[in-house]
């Protein structure tokens, strides 16, 4: 393994032939879906057939990328220069009721779909959204059509739900508890009897009375028709689990300046590090700044302040001029040397991981040209950083 | 089980949306607009009024911990502050897994079985397999922190206050109740969730929605309130957080919007500025109103959001426990 360089250049990235798969992930409300977007207009720029799946995009975004609904279906943006990009929202239950249908008969999907424990694994269990995301992912890789498929994470509480959610799904499907549920359908009682403990006893017994009978047969009869189906969901999870270790993918990780985010970026680098998965970078996003001073150093915050304390004493427009230009830059500049010192603490603990810094822009992206704009900063970031 | 002594009386008045006979207010918002920070200041000015006050977080981040800077907090409610009026703030950590065996020791006496179903894992398969039962467990010990009455007969805590899970979880995360009491038609848990309901619906309970002037959030915002009054819940305040402050008005611009660079140099020279300076100042200023004119869209945005608003400030660097009085002071009438 080389080591992780000091510089990210993501148009490097897009560009090599190499690379497969773009993953942005991090925390909720620090622009991973406008990232991944600049990301795969990059990349489509750059000549490469790519597809971006997302999550949950701006309603704004999603249109300007042709995006009206969550149907599942890559559809062509408009707009992009030289090059062919794709976009397609994540339709989660309509991706879960697919995988039912590919590996059942039409009854015994239908079975299944008419579960109430059905509708609410498909439309809200934690993780889902993380497991269909992965599966589509799959899916996508597997088609062979795409030169780059860029893919947004769900917006989650944690950035670690991505990696963990998929794993905890098939756990599930296949762990104990349904083994024991369904151990007596299976066998005919006689390995269930076997299997049985005694924590599953109380199990029944307790979940029964709160519950209620029924409910925990309904659950046995959803779980056994799921379980005869699949014959291994944690290995359909596993599968792209390891294909998000091969070389052909990288993480980029998303951040605002703010403690609560880089903590989540910290957390997600160390784990992508301890599971060998390719981390290219971490992309900090609303990074305040001051303009740049031709061959001297913008004023301190606390220099503009005083110096706008004295000239509020006065009473001339050009005292007023300077007093109010000076509480701007006094309030930037605190900003950018708040969020500089954040930086800086992330670089510190994780020296080997190269930091983009993309600058706070005034008003939301919602088109292409806005996306370019994203991409060329986030490649001059690059520079900076 | 109803609880029958009102709150106690407080005399700092608050904001518009804070409505001082709820006893739960929810605070949600759109992931990054500060919703925890948001609710720890309301839950210091109900207390500032004098009031015993819960602060609640469900999403298991321990993020009261880090922002109170105590040690991370068990399932258990620790006092965090004492205020000005006899007020105390206390804080508490819920978590699923010991609701569930709370729950079950409390109404079945099962506390030991309880503890083998947890460690078969039992508990979260339970919760796995009908998620909203996970939020069912998090709402009831909510709605019995918000009824709970000591042996005198007064209420446990004047006011709770709850840091939700955001606006993209908020309506799964409120109706898991009524959810689950359709999954599980008899039984404890669907007489349970009778009170849970009544409680979120009713008049002793806000929703109060967190937002930046930005346009996800915004769009969040405005959503979230449509949906949640659909729902029957009531919507507190919109509290319009980081507000940058505005610093000049148009008077202070040219027609171009920019400042005027040759009186920026001259007044910066009577401060010993190097003129150097004041194109790249010029620039920021002119940065700064594009960002208060969105700022500014933004904010009429929300008018269509029936309830009233009120607007924090963007206090830089970033709130830690000793900016949080300052806000709070917000969320009170005197300040505003």
């Amino acid at each position: 393994m080389t080591r992780a360089p000091a510089r990210l250049d993501i148009g490097e990235l897009v560009r090599d032939p190499h690379t497969k798969i773009v993953v942005t992930c991090g925390s909720g409300g620090v622009g991973k879906t406008t990232t991944a977007a600049a990301v795969a207009l990059m990349g489509a720029e750059a000549g490469r057939r790519t597809v971006v799946l997302t999550i949950d995009p701006a309603r704004r975004l999603a249109q300007s990328m042709g995006l009206v609904e969550l149907d599942n279906t890559p559809r062509e943006v408009k707009g992009v220069a030289d090059g062919q990009l794709f976009a397609m929202m994540l339709d989660m239950k309509r991706t879960f009721d697919d995988v039912v249908l590919e590996h059942s008969t039409p009854e015994r999907a239908q079975q299944i779909f008419d579960n109430p424990f059905y509708q609410s694994l498909s439309s809200s269990f934690a993780g889902t959204q993380e497991y269909m995301a992965m599966e589509k992912l799959g899916q996508l890789a597997a088609a062979n059509e795409w030169d780059l498929i860029v893919v947004d994470t769900p917006p989650s509480r944690s950035a670690l739900d991505f990696l963990d959610a998929p794993n905890r799904l098939g756990r599930f499907l296949d762990g104990r508890m349904i083994r024991m549920l369904t151990a007596p359908a299976r066998a005919g009682g006689r390995t269930g009897i076997k299997v049985m403990s005694a924590g599953f006893g109380i199990f029944s017994k307790v979940f029964g009375r709160i519950l209620g009978g029924d409910l925990l047969r309904d659950v046995a009869s959803f779980v056994s028709a799921l379980e005869s189906m699949f014959g291994g969901f944690r290995e359909r999870a596993q599968h792209t689990y390891e294909l998000l270790k091969t070389p052909g993918t990288a993480f980029v990780v998303v951040a605002v300046p703010e403690p609560d985010a880089l903590r989540e970026a910290s957390y997600f680098v160390e784990r992508l590090s301890a599971e060998r998965m390719p981390l290219a970078g971490l992309v900090i996003n609303r990074v305040h700044r001051t303009v740049p001073v031709a061959g001297s150093e913008p004023l301190s915050a606390a220099r503009a302040a005083a110096a706008a304390d004295t000239l509020a004493t006065r009473t001339s427009k050009d005292a007023r001029v300077a007093a109010v230009a000076l509480r701007v830059h006094a309030e930037t500049a605190a900003l950018a040397e708040y969020d500089a010192r954040m930086a800086k603490r992330f670089c510190a603990a994780h020296p080997a991981v190269p930091v983009i810094a993309v600058p706070a822009l005034a008003a939301d992206v919602h088109d292409v040209d806005g996306l370019r704009e994203i991409g060329e900063l986030l490649v001059a970031g690059a520079e900076q950083a | 089980m109803v609880a029958v002594s009102s709150p106690r009386p407080a005399s700092a008045e608050l904001a518009p949306g804070v409505p001082a006979e709820a006893r739960l207010h929810i605070v949600t918002g759109k992931g990054g607009t500060g919703k925890t920070t948001v609710a720890a200041a309301l839950a210091l000015a109900l207390a500032a009024g004098g009031r015993k006050v819960l602060l609640v977080e469900v999403e298991g981040r321990q993020a009261l911990a880090q922002l109170f800077d105590v040690p991370a907090l068990p399932y258990e409610e620790r006092r965090l502050v004492s205020t000005a009026r006899g007020g105390q703030l206390w804080g508490l950590a819920v978590d699923a897994e010991d609701a569930m065996i709370e729950y079950l020791d409390m109404f079945y006496n099962l506390k030991r079985s309880a503890r083998g179903l947890k460690r078969i894992g039992a508990v979260d398969f339970v919760t796995t397999l009908a998620p909203g039962l996970r939020d069912v467990l998090l709402t009831g010990k909510v709605k019995e922190s918000v009824t709970r009455t000591n042996p005198d007969g007064r209420l446990a805590y004047d006011a709770v206050v709850l840091d939700a899970p955001p606006t993209g979880r908020i309506r799964p995360f409120l109706n898991a109740t009524r959810e689950v009491a359709n999954l599980t038609k008899f039984g404890p848990i669907n007489r349970q969730s009778a009170g849970v309901i009544e409680l979120l619906h009713g008049p002793l309970t806000a929703v109060h929605l967190v937002t930046l002037l930005e346009e996800m959030p915004v769009q969040e915002t405005i959503d979230a309130a449509e949906d949640l009054t659909a729902d029957g819940f009531r919507i507190g305040a919109v509290i319009v957080n980081r507000a940058r402050p505005a610093l000049l008005d148009d008077a202070d611009l040219n027609d171009g919007y920019r400042i005027d660079l040759a009186s920026l140099k001259a007044g910066l020279k009577a401060v010993n500025i190097p003129a150097v300076h004041a194109a790249p100042l010029a620039d920021e200023v002119a940065d700064y109103t594009q960002r208060q004119r969105v700022q500014a869209e933004n904010l009429a945005r929300l008018d269509v959001v029936a309830a009233p608003r009120v607007e924090l400030p963007d206090l830089t660097p970033p709130v830690e426990i000793g900016e949080l009085n300052e806000l709070s002071a917000y969320l009170t009438v005197d300040a505003s």
